[in-house]
């Protein structure tokens, strides 16, 4: 039997990343996310796991990232100005193709803005924030069950496509306490690997996924991994053509598999005719919109993207087929909205619901973006 | 056990160190390449292989 | 002059030592004519063969600049991070894995200055990495610009009028920092080199080595120390032995290079400490 715990989202974020097999973090202190630090360096070395504190944000990152180039699972959590500072080793795991998971507690930015106040202003640093063309898979949790159960899917996904995986989470879901079901089993997913590590094989020796196996350090292979564009060998190159075809392979073992990353919750989409689009914290306010709406007899529906990036292109386009208006609701000037707008066209009507003053958006706000006469 | 002193001209920058610390004036460098001092009386010593930066020089153990 | 006495051979020739602990497919390696940093690659094979380690079980880290390129060319595992983050990255495969021996190589500007929190963190922990400072007194691969070992009133690139910095001395920040092991090398006294950085991977628990390296294409062409030979010379004549350097007065020892171990103490491993914890938590004793 599963049981029933009451547990903060920070809290549940961390369970179900030792039931994912997280084995190492490294974090600073920063609020709102400092719990999943607490809560790891409590229950870490019950696991047979490792919790260290670095001395700041960059090193923080970087300790996870060379906790997994030697086998371990690893995560490192942090909030805006954190997660501004860990940009440059973000990019190192994308190129390096080291699984890991980043967290991001969103609070009000920019700079150290409004500790500890809502937001969700990070999505586009979560896809844009480090240099140079990347692949990135971004996934919003708005519930504290989802910060266990996606905590999982997060680890899973890294591990499946050798990539750093940011969970999106929000002030408003890391702080909540609900009660949750902690399932008995999960599904575990763990890194493609080689079974007879040889100094000879080379690091990223071409797979028909896209996807290396690669030994970790200590096993035998010998290779070497840098963050210069490098060839299968993991040397650095300035062979234009591996350089292209590098890239092009990171941007491709995302893309292939869109279907298997993204993931969307769609409610009352059926008959919708106004449909609301939000993700994370803001969802909780936007369902309470939508079913007051529809207790007035309004055919509203939901849309709310689970997997951040890649962008659910082809489910929203596909939801919002017979819908005449979309709502987004986001705690931002205006972020993932601009996307929406790119995969819908012109031929909608969109209204925006934004906050940047810390306060949270109520589902008032957005029954009333719903109701107005277009 | 039979020692020579190889020079690996390929690798060698040209540096001069070798040359400057051979105990014996063993070496030189010629158009940006170290070569043996004929007839100086190198004594295998190796102090030119532990300074060069370029593992261009070094003394070959081999049977006779 | 330094004394070699207490030396013992070091019993690799070159083509051993490429042959066993290089990538030789990978060389000549990218770095200048008489550059310094050849020679502390040598020796770090050297003292990796001496310490009897094996390879599989060896992580090299390194940063970015001239001296990050030297992790690739060693036959080990081998992790080219990003700049100055070399030492983070290396505390979580030791923390992860402390049967591993890690490493660590990095120039001055790499480790003292974007690397410097890193560093002194390193030491304060006492974590059981070693780290090896190719410290060529300026930023090598940008072209020459002053970096924090650069001496007072020295040139660079961007300290066009003469350096009003003072620099930092990295193998005292690194004791300062709490370094149980910490010691000085010259690439002129490369066996002795090879020695000291021996002694600093048997050491337990973090120990570093600063290395006197030369950087004649741009450090030595801004200051007039002429060629690399020069350059070589100027250390020969100028290295004290730390034991002799007791001896000698402040102003005996006024720009000269102390060489040899500095410190060399016992205290808990950081990896250790925590394994430590973890059976105290594991056994129910908060």
């Amino acid at each position: 039997m599963a049981k029933t715990v009451l547990m903060q989202g920070n809290e549940a974020c961390v369970e179900g990343a030792i039931a994912a097999g997280m084995r190492f973090y490294a974090g600073y202190p920063i609020t709102p996310s400092t719990e999943i630090a607490e809560v790891s360096a409590v229950r870490l070395p019950k696991v047979g796991g490792k919790f260290i504190q670095m001395e700041d944000e960059i090193a923080s990152i970087a300790c996870a990232i060379g906790a997994s180039v030697a086998g371990v699972k690893s995560m490192t959590a942090t909030s805006g100005p954190g997660f501004s500072l860990k940009q440059e080793n973000l990019g190192y795991a994308c190129l390096a193709e080291v699984p890991l998971v980043v967290v991001d507690v969103q609070r009000s930015g920019p700079s150290t803005g409004l500790p500890t106040s809502p937001s969700q202003g990070d999505v586009m640093m979560a896809k844009w924030g480090t240099h140079g063309d990347h692949p990135i898979i971004a996934i919003a949790p708005s519930s504290v069950k989802e910060c266990y159960t996606l905590a999982v899917r997060c680890f899973n996904l890294a591990e499946k496509y050798r990539t750093p995986v940011i969970f999106l989470m929000d002030e408003i879901i890391g702080h909540l306490r609900e009660g949750i079901e902690i399932p008995e089993n999960v599904e575990v997913i763990n890194r493609p690997t080689v079974e007879n590590p040889h100094p000879k094989r080379p690091a990223y020796a071409p797979t028909d996924n896209l996807i290396p196996a690669m030994a970790p350090f200590g096993e035998g292979q010998r290779y070497n991994i840098t963050g210069l564009l490098h060839d299968e060998s993991g040397f650095p190159t300035n062979d234009t053509k591996i350089a292209g075809d590098l890239v092009t392979r990171l941007m491709k073992k995302i893309e292939n598999n869109y279907d298997d990353i993204v993931e969307v919750e769609e409610t009352h989409m059926e008959d919708a005719e106004v449909a609301v689009f939000c993700f994370g914290g803001t969802a909780r306010a936007a369902s309470s919109a939508v079913e007051t709406a529809r207790k007035k007899g309004i055919k509203c529906g939901m849309f709310r993207p689970i997997t951040i990036w890649p962008f659910a292109d082809k489910e929203l386009k596909e939801a919002m087929k017979n819908v005449k208006k979309i709502v987004v609701a986001e705690h931002n000037w205006g972020q993932l909205v601009n996307e929406v707008r790119r995969v819908v066209g012109n031929d909608k009507i969109i209204e925006f619901v934004g906050k940047i003053d810390g306060t949270v958006i109520t589902p008032d706000e957005i029954l009333a973006k719903i109701e107005k006469e277009d | 056990m039979k020692r020579d002193l190889i020079i690996n001209t390929e690798w060698c920058k040209g540096c001069g160190i070798c040359a400057a610390f051979c105990p014996k004036g063993a070496l030189k460098v010629v158009e940006e390449k170290v070569q043996k001092v004929e007839g100086a009386g190198c004594v295998l010593c190796g102090m030119c292989e532990q300074r060069c930066p370029d593992y261009a020089i070094y003394i070959k153990e081999s049977e006779e | 002059m330094v004394d070699m006495t207490n030396v013992s051979k070091n019993t690799m020739n070159t083509a051993d030592i490429i042959y066993k602990y290089m990538r030789p497919e990978h060389l000549p390696h990218i770095w200048c004519p008489g550059c310094g940093n050849g020679i502390i690659l040598r020796a770090i094979a050297q003292a990796m063969e001496n310490a009897k380690i094996d390879r599989n079980k060896t992580v090299l880290v390194s940063g970015i600049g001239c001296s990050s390129r030297a992790a690739g060319y060693i036959d080990c595992n081998s992790l080219h991070t990003t700049h100055g983050r070399a030492i983070a990255f290396a505390t979580g495969i030791k923390m992860a894995h402390p049967e591993l021996e890690v490493i660590v190589i990095t120039g001055d500007g790499d480790s003292s200055a974007i690397g410097g929190n890193h560093l002194i963190h390193a030491a304060r922990r006492n974590i059981g990495l070693t780290v090896v400072v190719m410290n060529n007194n300026i930023y090598g691969m940008t072209g020459g610009q002053y970096s924090p070992t650069t001496p007072h009133l020295e040139y660079g690139t961007t300290a066009p009028y003469g350096n009003i910095d003072q620099p930092f001395d990295i193998a005292e920040l690194a004791m300062g920092a709490g370094a149980t092991f910490a010691a000085r090398g010259a690439v002129y006294h490369s066996a002795l080199l090879a020695k000291t950085i021996e002694k600093g991977i048997r050491h337990k628990g973090f120990s570093i080595i600063d290395v006197a390296s030369l950087c004649p294409t741009y450090y030595g062409r801004k200051n007039k120390k002429g060629s690399a030979v020069d350059m070589m010379r100027y250390q020969k004549d100028n290295t004290v032995m730390v034991e002799k350097a007791k001896t000698m007065t402040e102003e005996e020892l006024n720009g000269k290079i102390v060489i040899g171990v500095l410190r060399d103490k016992e205290a808990p491993e950081y990896s250790e400490e925590y394994a430590k914890l973890v059976e105290k938590v594991k056994g129910g004793n908060k």
